[in-house]
């Protein structure tokens, strides 16, 4: 972990990345219950315990930088700005969901905040921020790309040609690997013969660093710096982000592969509670601003759930439309 | 015998394959000691150890690739794609690789790989884990093309699978692990040992490639369907009162023509049924057999019932998956006096 030590500017920034986790936070554990109560179906992956990468990372970010991200993107999506009511209802498969509800937990998209999706194919991602990078880059744009992956995506062939077309093209791309350790059941020394993933990028001659994915002030200090770099034409980075994922892999995962020691040991350096220990220690915030954002964060998610219950389902009808393009040329 | 779902019927054959032929590895993602997301693999690596069943990497192109190295050097690779939607990273090695080794090299090499992989919806997966691309496969010559429907079959195709020396694409229909399924997703599930076919023998046997089975045989319409499409079709055609014949192709390549054929000529009549999406799907192909070997013995116009020519919905899975209702309405057509 290289980055130097990174904290709060001041009250306001503080409470404004813990409300960003504590959002999210309240969002999975809500989605949890859901997925209990059969309001959600299908496959939903929680992003618990990695809330500083995705907070840290959207508020190092300009509004016009393009976002890609994983099938476990709720709290991309949430923290990029997306509309809480309309992943939710998204989630719900509901019409007025941020896709139509035509592609539920792991098909989030947004154009007005440049999310450029969810994507349940692992490393899939990576090659269309690359593209996305390029045209950027063709059309003199000052915004820039940011991916964000898991560690298993590294395995595949994707996450490699990418990783060289940005160099050779020096792209304005930011790849982002959220390695929480885990690719469902596989720990990353089971699959990767170097298992760090910021010497694979140097490999490809790209800028890279491992950074302390638990802790929210590191990752926005982290990706202001290489995004700075990258809009200065510096060519692409990676930034490996340490981090945990607090739940099951998804709803159906038992998790023979790690002892409850091992995820309570991580639930205790958790980057809530991190983060408001430190705001309170510094004198920052005080345990009643913390109660405050954390009820402001369920009310925030009640009126989601709300609206996700009454909004419509689509027409039938509707489901052919968006195969094609309205009108041919 | 034995009581097996169709996921006990898929270990057991890979368990009876891996103890007769040292030449028979498994690999795949989560297979070994995850024991693989629909437990088909559960035990396996335990029994059998990690250099006969190997966990890797995220990587279905590599785990193809690797798999006709090693099939062409003597093994008989048994590789696992999780979802049939993440096959296609594997493409490449598949189709310009894998199914036409033999051809380019007038015989000398040949790879006997079988690819498992689950497919089908009905499981609330959405459009990235409940696609149908058998017809994607079919169309690649050199592949051989299996979809069971119930849990005899899996093991026995299976099994045939492994021994043949050629590629196989293997489909698990996974809405049919645990139970048939009749189409109605509001009717509580019923498990395999309520059915014929859940009775599995625990040792070798083989059903044979490129046989087709009439698992019902009937005078007044023959319905040609495979995967979970077979128990669907059956449903449907009692419900509608029809004394149908069902031909469960389980063999897409090779197709038993001939069985199929054999039964049209004698009911007149025809509705093809699968949940992949209609437009060149592989009911085109049966279509066209049966046009051209059948013409003048049909009654009427063969119909089709199939998934739309969409991605699979995520929030309409029952109104994508050809239901019950969907059938009827190819009935009324399929029966109108000629
Ligand atoms: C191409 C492809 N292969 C396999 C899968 C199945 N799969 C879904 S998630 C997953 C693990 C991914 O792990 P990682 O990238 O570390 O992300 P995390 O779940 O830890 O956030 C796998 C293998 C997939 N979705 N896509
Ligand atoms: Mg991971």
């Amino acid at each position: 972990m290289n980055a130097p030590a990174a904290g709060p500017a001041g009250r306001e920034h503080g409470l404004a990345l813990l409300r960003g986790m504590l959002r999210i936070r309240a969002f999975e554990d809500r989605c949890y219950q859901l997925y209990g109560e059969r309001k959600i179906r299908g496959f939903l992956h929680l992003y618990n315990g990695e809330e500083a990468v995705a907070v840290g990372a959207m508020r190092a970010l300009d509004a016009g930088d393009a976002i890609v991200a994983t099938y476990r993107e709720h709290g991309h999506a949430l923290a990029r700005g997306v509309p809480m009511d309309r992943v939710m209802a998204e989630l719900y498969g509901k019409q007025s969901g941020c896709s139509r509800g035509r592609g539920g937990s792991m098909h989030l998209f947004d154009v007005a905040k440049r999310f450029y999706g969810g994507n349940a194919i692992v490393a899939a991602g990576l090659p269309v921020a690359v593209g996305l990078a390029l045209a950027q880059k063709l059309r003199r744009e000052p915004a820039i790309t940011a991916c964000f992956f898991g560690d298993g995506a590294v395995a595949e062939g994707e996450f490699h040609e990418s990783l060289n077309l940005a160099a050779l093209w020096r792209l304005p791309v930011l790849f982002l690997c959220e390695n929480n350790r885990y690719a469902m059941g596989t720990a990353l020394d089971r699959t990767e013969a170097e298992t760090d993933i910021a010497a694979k990028a140097r490999g490809y001659r790209i800028d890279a660093a491992a950074v302390d994915g638990m802790d929210v002030f590191a990752v926005e200090a982290a990706v202001g710096r290489a995004a700075a770099a990258i809009r200065g034409g510096a060519g692409p980075a990676l930034l490996e982000l340490r981090t945990y994922r607090f739940r099951a892999h998804s709803m159906f995962d038992p998790q023979l592969y790690r002892d409850k020691s091992e995820v309570e040991a991580w639930q205790r350096k958790g980057p809530l509670i991190t983060l408001t220990t430190r705001l309170k220690a510094e004198g920052l915030i005080t345990e009643d601003d913390f109660r405050r954002l954390e009820a402001e964060a369920s009310a925030e998610v009640d009126a989601a759930v709300a609206f996700a219950e009454s909004a419509p389902w689509e027409p039938v009808a509707d489901l052919a439309r968006f195969v094609y393009a309205e009108r041919s040329a | 015998m034995a009581q097996m779902n169709m996921t006990q019927a898929l270990n057991s054959a890979m368990d009876v394959m891996l103890g007769r032929d040292p030449a028979v590895v498994l690999m795949g993602e989560d297979i070994g000691y995850f024991g693989g997301v629909f437990r088909v693999t559960d035990g396996l690596q335990r029994k059998y150890g990690a250099h006969r069943v190997l966990d890797t990497p995220i990587a279905e192109g590599g785990i193809v690739a690797a798999a006709i190295g090693m099939a062409v050097n003597g093994l008989r690779p048994v590789a696992e794609i999780q979802f049939a939607d993440y096959i296609y990273p594997g493409f490449d090695q598949i189709t310009s690789e894998l199914a036409r080794l033999r051809y380019r090299s007038a015989g000398d090499f040949y790879a006997p790989v079988t690819i498992r992989t689950p497919c089908g919806g009905g499981i609330r997966g959405g459009q990235t884990h409940s696609q149908s691309p058998e017809a994607v496969f079919t169309h690649v010559c050199g592949l051989k093309v299996l979809m069971p429907s119930n849990p005899y079959d899996a093991k026995g195709l299976l099994i045939a699978a492994i021994e043949d020396d050629d590629p196989v694409i293997f489909f698990e229909p996974k809405r049919l692990y645990n139970g048939p399924f009749d189409g109605d997703p509001a009717k509580p599930a019923s498990p395999w040992s309520t059915h014929p076919k859940g009775e599995v023998p625990e040792g070798h046997y083989r059903v044979p490639l490129g046989k087709a089975e009439i698992v019902r045989p009937g005078r007044d319409l023959t319905i040609v369907s495979y995967g979970t499409m077979v128990h669907v079709a059956a449903a449907a055609a009692s419900a509608a009162g029809l004394d149908a014949e069902i031909v469960d192709v389980r063999s897409l390549v090779p197709l038993d023509a001939d069985t199929i054929c054999e039964s049209v000529r004698k009911t007149g009549r025809c509705v093809i049924a699968h949940e992949a999406t209609r437009f060149s799907g592989f009911g085109a192909e049966l279509l066209s057999v049966i046009q051209e070997e059948c013409f003048w013995d049909l009654q009427a116009p063969i119909q089709r019932v199939t998934g739309w020519d969409t991605p699979y919905p995520h929030a309409f899975e029952w109104e994508y998956f050809p239901s019950p209702a969907r059938f009827a309405t190819a009935f009324r057509t399929v029966m109108e006096p000629a």
